[in-house]
């Protein structure tokens, strides 16, 4: 059988590698091991957060599918730091682990283009230095001209609960024995990582009179920038805090050797922003309580997930864990916790678009890459699905700038600096996200979806609509004009002792501190959405920030502009300090903004390397 | 950077000793093969060994060679420094029989460059080294140390370590906001911090105005009528203080007559044309020339004659050089006076002579008290000295102030944290820590060669 494009996967990056294949009008096939665990949230039932909701968002503008499915599969959604400032609000929603995958396979399924076959992945065939097809464990082989592998924590996984370990995916699903080995054969540097996951409980034997409640919030939101609510958001389900204390701190001190972890039986590198609980106990020594979360994971089974207490003690251990914690005295656990570690490769050794710098055609996205978290890896999946198919055809690949989108910063932190440890997006790893907000996902990036034919004219026609009414609102805000006589009680208390000038138009007006635009909105010609008010607000009462940020930008982009030769000798560059020389050499940067972003590579190296190819290239914005 | 390089470290000219000095991966058994003694390849680190250096059979010079092995130099390379007996032809022999020997000539500043791009010092130490290099004064030698040693990187440090751990506080906020147990950054919380790091800066760069005295010295023009005594004054001055001849080459103060120091800080003394009305176009080039130096100095000595009444020409030129501090000194004090002081009352006037010395006693004192040179001297060196450094503190400190302004208009955090980070990156530049592309071309070239 002869594909255009195969994804290896099923997952979060699987899924929507598979979707923009086939959206692109790609034969595409997505090969999973099991049909069942597509688009399976093995760990947190959380979709969004910090920085992720906006990826979430992001994904959507470009046409991918996280955030349309999880908004018709979710138990509670909240706009996070919604009491601070517009550029680190972020949406999370508690997916349902039951109805997310199905809704998500529903769509797949509806794809003409997609085939979803069964089978495990064994072997890579490869000819010259370009990628042809998979073998599996039937040995059945298929074709392909372009291979997306998002093989998640499934190769050489192993779970690992106190001092036992099995090697086995979760759920206990047959992990890739022979995978990882292969790509170490073809050149690729494989490392080896480790997440963790808590316990599930029973809801029917835990004291709710002594946790607090985390509600979603009450005004409905969404993701997606196509779908309305269609929730009831007074039907959602509630979250509780739980706190752990000296005793449960006690009891991990005293058993800390017979943590896999610490004890020595696992070789993974963890994440340092998730730590398992005994990590916490003993890096924070003097901290008294930490805090956790019970949150549901689906209205179909009844299991409730303690979030910020993965561990890998052994199961005796978990339960004097467990019951120490107030409320969950009497807790009855249905599943413990466990940590897997499973083999990644290095993703220096893939360019930009995704596309490994190895094997000709062949993409990565999602864990194999070194990240951790589903929207990390359905926004790799996303832009490999896209560049496979861009290959294919002929054309340039997408290549999100850092000024675009988080995407953007994710994928070039992982080919620029590369990860020792399972990558989490952050807003302070966006140095400028202060313009990638959740606000204006789709200004920024719909435009690209749309030309990659990801989205449809009915889409973009939204985007153009809002396009409008932002400029219309904007410039009624500018000819309309106040007068001290006539303002409302909101302005006048807003305003205190400062005085208005006659004949101040609204949109000076904004600018000052106090002045919000809602109390604006009666002067107002016309009438708009909410949230065009929001983003047009933003972008006036902020616009010296914006341009501060924009600055900064402009920078950025003349450095990015000038390109490195693919075929520069770093051992010529004369001056280059031994480690930049090492690094610069590996990575390869495309352009000297990229080179600027490698640690290790100093200011004065990179004046070197500009001096460099001044005198050897001439014009040094010329060449390719 | 795998390259070896030499260059004759000490001054040119004869003296007792000059040192050649070579760094790189291959210099010591480049030397050792021209070197009759103990074997260099063998010898202990940081050693000095006696012997001589021998060509094709004939001894060049009687040497003392100290080996000092890599890391612990000040390029983190390999270093040799080949003591030769003074004078220029021997020296320049070793040197030629090194480069033959496969050493290229060192560029102007490149052991110092080689010491930053190995990480051994940042550029506020490198800059140090260039002006201990150029340092003729006591203080000015005290401060270039006391930089090389990285107390002024320390200072910056230290400020950015202030400013990345507010950074940090509130990043938690931002990106984990359901971790209750974390502080909650507040605007006034963070106005705090913020106060601190501006004093910390408002202080840097008030002292730096004393750093650029202590750097530079003072810049002196002597000022009056033709005839009215500057040349005079100026020579005994100079006469007495054993003046410092310099030649500063090519700069717009190659009309400084000469140097003088006075409590340890440098005075560079300036001679200017005389000041009178005049239709004659070369003279009246030389007037405007002068009038230019006036105002660019930092003290302007206005000398008139005690028995001569003040002319138009000299108000005129007094009101023109309104900003600059001055000291009036009314020469001839022992004639008769037609001076009316009416017309100086704002300036400090000292009477005097160029026959008795203690007119010329309270004008130095005045120039002492004026310039709080006494306390300067006391001072802990940890300021400012070029006005690249300055610049970048005084941006750093404005986004320090946006900040606060923003902070007082409750603007969101996460706008606050932009200016944070902008004052973290300026200052950062400061030790070379941010992306700048000409700074270290400029600062490189700047340096002597040798060191």
């Amino acid at each position: 059988m002869k594909y255009d494009i195969i994804v290896v996967g099923g997952g979060h990056a699987g899924c929507e590698a598979a979707n923009a294949a086939a959206k692109q009008g790609l034969k595409t096939a997505l090969i999973t091991s099991n049909k069942k665990n597509i688009a399976d949230m093995p760990c947190n039932p959380s979709i969004g957060g910090t920085a992720k909701g906006i990826v979430v968002r992001e994904i959507d503008a470009l046409g991918g599918l996280m955030g349309r499915v999880a908004d018709v599969s979710h138990l509670q959604i909240k706009m996070l730091n919604s009491g601070k400032g517009p550029a680190v609000k972020s949406l999370r929603a508690q997916g349902d682990k039951i109805t997310y995958p199905k809704n998500m396979v529903r769509v797949l399924e509806s794809l003409e283009k997609l085939d979803i076959i069964e089978a495990m992945v064994e072997d890579l065939i490869v000819e010259g230095n370009t990628i042809k097809g998979v073998i599996t464990l039937n040995k059945e082989t298929y074709l392909c001209d372009a291979l997306i592998l998002t093989t998640g924590t499934y190769l050489k996984s192993k779970i690992l609960v106190g001092d036992t370990s099995k090697e086995e995916g979760p759920h206990g699903e047959v992990s890739s024995k022979h995978l990882s080995d292969k790509l170490r054969a073809l050149g690729f540097e494989i490392q080896r990582l480790k997440t963790g996951t808590p316990q599930r409980l029973d809801p029917n034997t835990i004291d709710y009179s002594k946790l607090t409640e985390e509600n979603g919030d009450p005004i409905p939101l969404t993701f997606s920038f196509d779908l309305e609510p269609s929730y009831d958001v007074n039907k959602q389900r509630k979250c509780y805090l739980v706190y752990t204390n000296e005793l449960t701190h006690q009891i991990i001190r005293d058993n800390l050797s017979l943590s896999a972890m610490y004890g020595g039986y696992a070789e993974g590198i963890g994440p340092r922003y998730c730590p398992s609980i005994e990590d916490k106990v003993v890096r924070f020594a003097d901290k008294e309580r930490h805090q956790l979360f019970l949150e549901p994971e689906s209205d179909y089974y009844e299991d409730l997930y303690l979030q910020g207490f993965s561990t890998s003690m052994p199961i005796e251990v978990q339960e004097k864990m467990v019951h120490s914690l107030v409320g969950l005295e009497n807790a009855r656990i249905l599943k413990y916790a466990y940590a897997i570690e499973y083999d990644a490769i290095n993703p220096l050794q893939m360019y930009p678009s995704l596309e490994s710098k190895i094997i000709k055609n062949l993409y990565t996205a999602g864990q194999i890459n070194g990240t951790s978290g589903y929207e990390e890896a359905a926004g790799q999946g996303l832009i490999a699905g896209i560049n496979a198919g861009l290959k294919l055809k002929g054309k340039d690949p997408l290549i999100l700038k850092r000024n675009e989108s988080y995407i953007g910063v994710l994928i070039d932190d992982l080919v620029t600096k590369g990860t020792k440890e399972p990558y989490r997006l952050l807003t302070s790893r966006a140095e400028y996200r202060l313009i990638l907000r959740h606000d204006n996902a789709d200004l920024r990036l719909r435009k690209y979806g749309y030309e990659v034919g990801l989205i449809n004219d009915e889409q973009y026609n939204r985007l153009k609509m809002r396009e409008k009414d932002i400029e219309s609102l904007t410039n009624d805000l500018k000819t309309t004009k106040i007068h001290p006589t006539n303002i409302n009680s909101s302005i006048k208390e807003s305003l205190g002792i400062d005085k208005l000038n006659s004949g101040m138009s609204l949109y000076e007006l904004l600018k000052r501190p106090q002045i919000k635009i809602d109390f604006l909105k009666e002067y107002l010609p016309n009438e708009y959405k909410k949230e065009i008010y929001e983003i047009v607000e933003i972008a006036i009462k902020y616009e010296g920030y914006i341009a501060k940020t924009n600055r900064e930008v402009e920078k950025m982009l003349k450095l990015e502009s000038k390109k490195i030769p693919k075929d520069i000798d770093y051992n010529k560059v004369k001056n280059l300090a031994s480690e930049a020389r090492q690094k610069l050499s590996q990575v390869r940067p495309e352009t000297v903004a990229q080179a600027t972003r490698i640690s290790g590579v100093n200011p004065t190296d990179i004046s070197i390397l500009t001096i460099y190819l001044k005198k050897e290239y001439g014009k040094e914005d010329k060449h390719e | 950077m795998n390259e070896n390089i030499c260059a004759i470290s000490t001054s040119l000219g004869v003296g007792a000793i000059s040192i050649v000095r070579c760094s790189g991966p291959d210099v010591i058994k480049i030397v050792s093969e021209v070197f009759k003694g103990k074997d260099l390849n063998k010898v202990n680190t940081h050693t000095i060994n006696y012997g001589h250096i021998i060509y094709n059979g004939e001894i060049i010079d009687e040497v003392l060679v100290s080996v000092m092995k890599k890391p612990k130099t000040f390029t983190k390379e390999d270093i040799v420094e080949i003591n030769c007996h003074g004078g220029i032809s021997s020296t320049n022999k070793v040197l030629e029989i090194l480069i033959i020997k496969g050493m290229r000539l060192a560029t102007p500043g490149e052991f110092s460059k080689k010491a930053f791009l190995n990480g051994r010092i940042d550029l506020i130490e490198a800059e140090g080294i260039n002006d201990l290099i150029l340092a003729e004064t006591d203080e000015q030698r005290k401060y270039a140390i006391n930089r090389e040693m990285g107390n002024l990187s320390k200072l910056i440090i230290n400020n950015r370590k202030i400013l990345v751990e507010l950074q940090a506080k509130l990043e938690v906020n931002f990106d984990y906001p359901e971790e209750a147990d974390n502080i909650e950054m507040t605007h006034e919380l963070v106005r705090k911090e913020l106060l601190k790091i501006k004093e910390n800066l408002e202080v840097l760069l008030n002292s730096s105005r004393d750093g650029k005295i202590v750097r530079e010295g003072i810049d002196v023009a002597i000022v009056g009528k033709p005839n009215v005594g500057k040349s005079s004054i100026l020579n005994h001055l100079l006469d007495e203080e054993k003046a410092i001849v310099t030649d500063i080459a090519g700069t717009t103060r190659d009309i400084v007559e000469g140097s003088i120091t006075l409590s340890g800080i440098k005075l560079n003394l300036i001679d200017t044309a005389g000041i009178r009305k005049t239709d004659d176009i070369v003279e009246k080039i030389g007037v405007d020339k002068s009038l230019e130096m006036t105002e660019k100095a930092d003290l302007v000595i206005f000398v008139f004659n005690n028995n001569e009444e003040i002319s138009d020409e000299e108000l005129s030129l007094l009101n023109k050089i309104k900003n600059v501090q001055k000291i009036v000194f009314i020469n001839k004090s022992d004639l008769q006076s037609k001076i009316d002081e009416k017309d100086l009352k704002k300036y400090a006037i000292i009477y005097g002579n160029t026959i008795e010395p203690d007119g010329l006693e309270t004008l130095k004192a005045e120039i002492i008290k004026m310039f709080k040179l006494d306390e300067i001297k006391t001072k802990n060196y940890n300021f400012l000295s070029n006005s690249r450094q300055s610049a970048l503190v005084s941006s750093a400190l404005n986004s320090v102030n946006e900040a606060l302004k923003s902070v007082e208009n409750e603007v969101p955090l996460e706008m606050i944290a932009a200016d944070i980070k902008e004052a973290f990156d300026t200052l950062g530049e400061i030790i070379g820590k941010s992306y700048n592309e000409e700074l270290l071309d400029e600062l490189f070239s700047n340096f002597c060669l040798g060191k």
